[in-house]
């Protein structure tokens, strides 16, 4: 194994759906520390590009590689975590119940535990309430919490901005950038032409 | 920390438990609806008592069967809608073995409360007692057979939209073995011969399932999310 | 696995290359079905002499055996094409056993009329649950459930791929139906009667049994291509090669 691949690497990556192209051909490399801006409109692909990442959806042109190997959903598991417009939480459960369930699927990074990472995002006293009881902007808080918690390398947030307010967007920038500097990857996908993330962020564009 | 595999069935089985036992009234349906089918039967039929006892057997078993099939649909149905099944896929753990915690899970809410009521049902069919034993065994090895080739067939129609119809469709030639056997050894039973034959081909039927349904059941998932 | 299969299966498999083929073929199995089939006929329903014990009504074997013989060869070849679409994800694969699903249904369905049809100046009755007869019903839902399951998903290749799964689970599944319901009959005492006894068949009447077989075969061949065809049309009609066709059909 070269120490030298990057983490995810693709070239001339196309998805089509009944033969019809939803995007590409796109090129990029993302490294560990990277944080990447996923560019687009509705409808771009960007989605679909984010599944392939998981390995859910299936290669059908071009190259994607994880660490020098061929992307497969084999590899992804435990990697990668993904953020979408579902947030994975079960409505029925508490958030403290529901990052119990994913710290048994996924483990626990090193020095993170339920509660503290549960106060970081702000939920502290809502630990207990049923998740339907929570607003969206709580519910989105309480995925990002399961992200903190769990050791995966690569996040991939589709659409992450999408119903938080002000103080919400800067959390999901602070925990983006904490998670970059301590030796991981970010995807995060927008269809705004804003890029809330501090400095340049690197940015790829998808077009169909 | 890593987790271990022990731990991620544990947390799966606790979770699937704890959602089941919230919403409890979920549990209670297919039983009521196997009791209402049972009490039909004499209604159509008239209330004789050698006739009940001749079919009891075999209703009771088509009951279960229909009552299970009614709630096989919602296997993976919340997960897909709320975006949980994605982490399944995601965790580091064998998708076969978490998928074999669900289906486990599943049999315990939706059939082990069936096999619990079967003996009242036998009992209003007039069903003999010691039949009654061969008939709880029986269906505590058909059971999981059905949930577990129900879980496969649940898993190819995740991608769709309407599925109650196609299963049962698609189940139909997959369970008359299942009920060819369960429903043969009960019949056995009653007539006084042995029945540990077909008891026997169950459990061996079981036991291959056991192995192999979640393993097809995670490549059905796959297929029918991969797009 | 070795490299050479699918290499070679990629290249049969490509839509022009086989789009030609099946077209270049198809005229050619229908006009031998066409002709075997009504030789077949000829020798069945007017050469071949009657039965000493049935008279004429066993002239329905000439359609309700070939039939029966037709709905399993077409699920296995619909088996064999699910295991390579699963196996090596070509897209012809997955056409062929689509396409083959209807086609073996209605042999399926042809094989329980004639076969009711036949049971009742013989037993008696239209329907016998005798283990022939039940593990053919199971087929057809079997069919049905693999045809369903294929046109309930919007994405076509994954409708397609979804139901060649099922269909491989069916090939389990049928010998296990078969055994279970041949135990089951041995349990019940019922109806045992057998629709095919080994009985020394007449060389006069084995001939068109083995030319019909030969010509369901053919007709199979011939509608399984054109529907092939049609669908590869349909499916990569953004492709260059299907633009180029329509140009050249205009012309």
């Amino acid at each position: 194994m070269t120490a030298e691949a990057p983490l995810l690497h693709a070239r001339a990556l196309c998805f089509s759906r009944q033969e019809e192209q939803v995007f590409g051909p796109l090129d990029f490399d993302v490294a560990a520390g990277d944080i990447v801006l996923v560019e687009g409109d509705n409808g771009s692909g960007k989605t679909t590009l984010m599944r392939l990442l998981t390995g859910i959806l299936h290669v059908d042109e071009g190259t994607l590689e994880l660490e020098g190997k061929p992307l497969r959903s084999i590899d992804t598991a435990g990697r990668v975590v993904f953020l979408g417009h579902q947030l994975g939480l079960k409505a029925d459960l508490s958030p403290l119940e529901n990052l119990r369930v994913a710290e048994g699927l996924a483990g626990r990074r090193d020095g993170m535990d339920a509660m503290a990472v549960l106060r970081e995002v702000g939920l502290a006293g809502y630990e207990d309430e049923p998740v339907r009881r929570l607003s969206a902007g709580q519910k989105k808080r309480a995925a990002l919490a399961r992200l903190m918690l769990v050791p995966a390398t690569i996040w991939l947030l589709d659409e992450p901005y999408a119903n938080l307010d002000r103080d919400g967007i800067a959390l999901v920038n602070r925990l983006v950038q904490a998670h970059a500097a301590r030796g991981g990857a970010a995807l995060v996908s927008s269809h705004g032409t804003v890029t809330f993330l501090g400095g340049e962020p690197r940015v790829i564009r998808m077009h169909a | 920390m890593t987790a271990t595999a022990g731990a991620a069935c544990a947390a799966l089985l606790r979770r699937d438990l704890l959602l089941a036992w919230r919403r409890r009234g979920d549990i209670a349906m297919p039983v009521l609806y196997a009791l209402i089918v049972t009490t039909l039967f004499p209604f159509a039929l008239g209330p004789e008592d050698a006739l009940l006892q001749r079919i009891a057997g075999g209703v009771i078993l088509v009951t279960v069967l229909l009552a299970m099939l009614l709630a096989l649909d919602a296997m993976f149905r919340g997960d897909i809608e709320d975006g949980s099944l994605e982490q399944l896929l995601l965790a580091p753990q064998p998708l076969a073995l978490m998928l074999a915690i669900r289906i486990f899970a599943h049999w315990i809410t939706t059939a082990l409360p069936l096999i619990i009521i079967s003996p009242l049902l036998a009992g209003m069919l007039h069903l003999p007692t010691p039949v009654i034993g061969v008939l709880v065994v029986a269906l505590l090895l058909a059971t999981p057979l059905l949930s577990l080739i129900g879980a496969i067939l649940v898993a190819l129609t995740a991608g769709t939209r309407r599925s109650g119809m196609l299963l049962a469709l698609m189940l139909l030639p997959l369970c008359v073995p299942v009920v060819i056997f369960a429903a043969g050894a009960v019949a056995a039973a009653q007539q006084g011969l042995p029945w540990v034959a077909p008891i026997a081909w169950l459990g061996a039927a079981l036991v291959l399932a056991v192995v192999l349904a979640p393993l097809a059941c995670a490549a059905a998932l796959r297929i029918a999310l991969d797009a | 696995m070795a490299n050479w299969i699918p290499t070679w299966l990629h290249r049969l498999g490509s839509p022009p290359t086989f789009y030609r083929f099946a077209g270049a073929v198809r005229p050619w199995a229908l006009t031998l079905a066409l002709i075997t089939g009504a030789i077949a006929a000829y020798g069945g329903l007017v050469l071949a002499p009657a039965d000493y014990q049935q008279g004429d009504a066993y002239r329905i074997i000439f359609i309700h055996v070939p039939s029966a013989w037709m709905s399993l060869f077409i699920y296995f070849a619909m088996g064999v094409a699910a295991f390579i679409a699963l196996v090596w994800r070509i897209k012809l694969a997955e056409v062929v056993a689509m396409e083959s699903a209807p086609i073996g249904a209605a042999f399926t369905f042809i094989t329980l009329v004639t076969g009711s049809l036949w049971g009742k100046p013989m037993w008696g009755t239209w329907w016998t649950w005798d283990a022939r007869l039940t593990s053919e019903l199971v087929l057809l839902f079997l069919y049905l459930g693999v045809i369903g399951l294929f046109h309930s998903f919007e994405d076509r290749r994954q409708g397609a791929r979804a139901a060649a799964f099922l269909a491989l689970i069916g090939v389990v599944n049928v010998p296990i139906v078969h055994f279970s319901v041949n135990w089951w009959n041995t349990l019940h005492q019922g109806s045992t009667v057998r629709l095919l006894g080994p009985s020394h068949i007449d060389a006069r009447m084995l001939w068109p049994l083995l030319t019909m077989m030969l010509a369901t075969k053919c007709y199979y061949v011939a509608s399984l291509f054109g529907r092939v065809r049609a669908d590869l049309v349909a499916m990569e009609s953004g492709k260059d090669w299907v633009k180029a066709l329509a140009v050249e059909e205009t012309a």
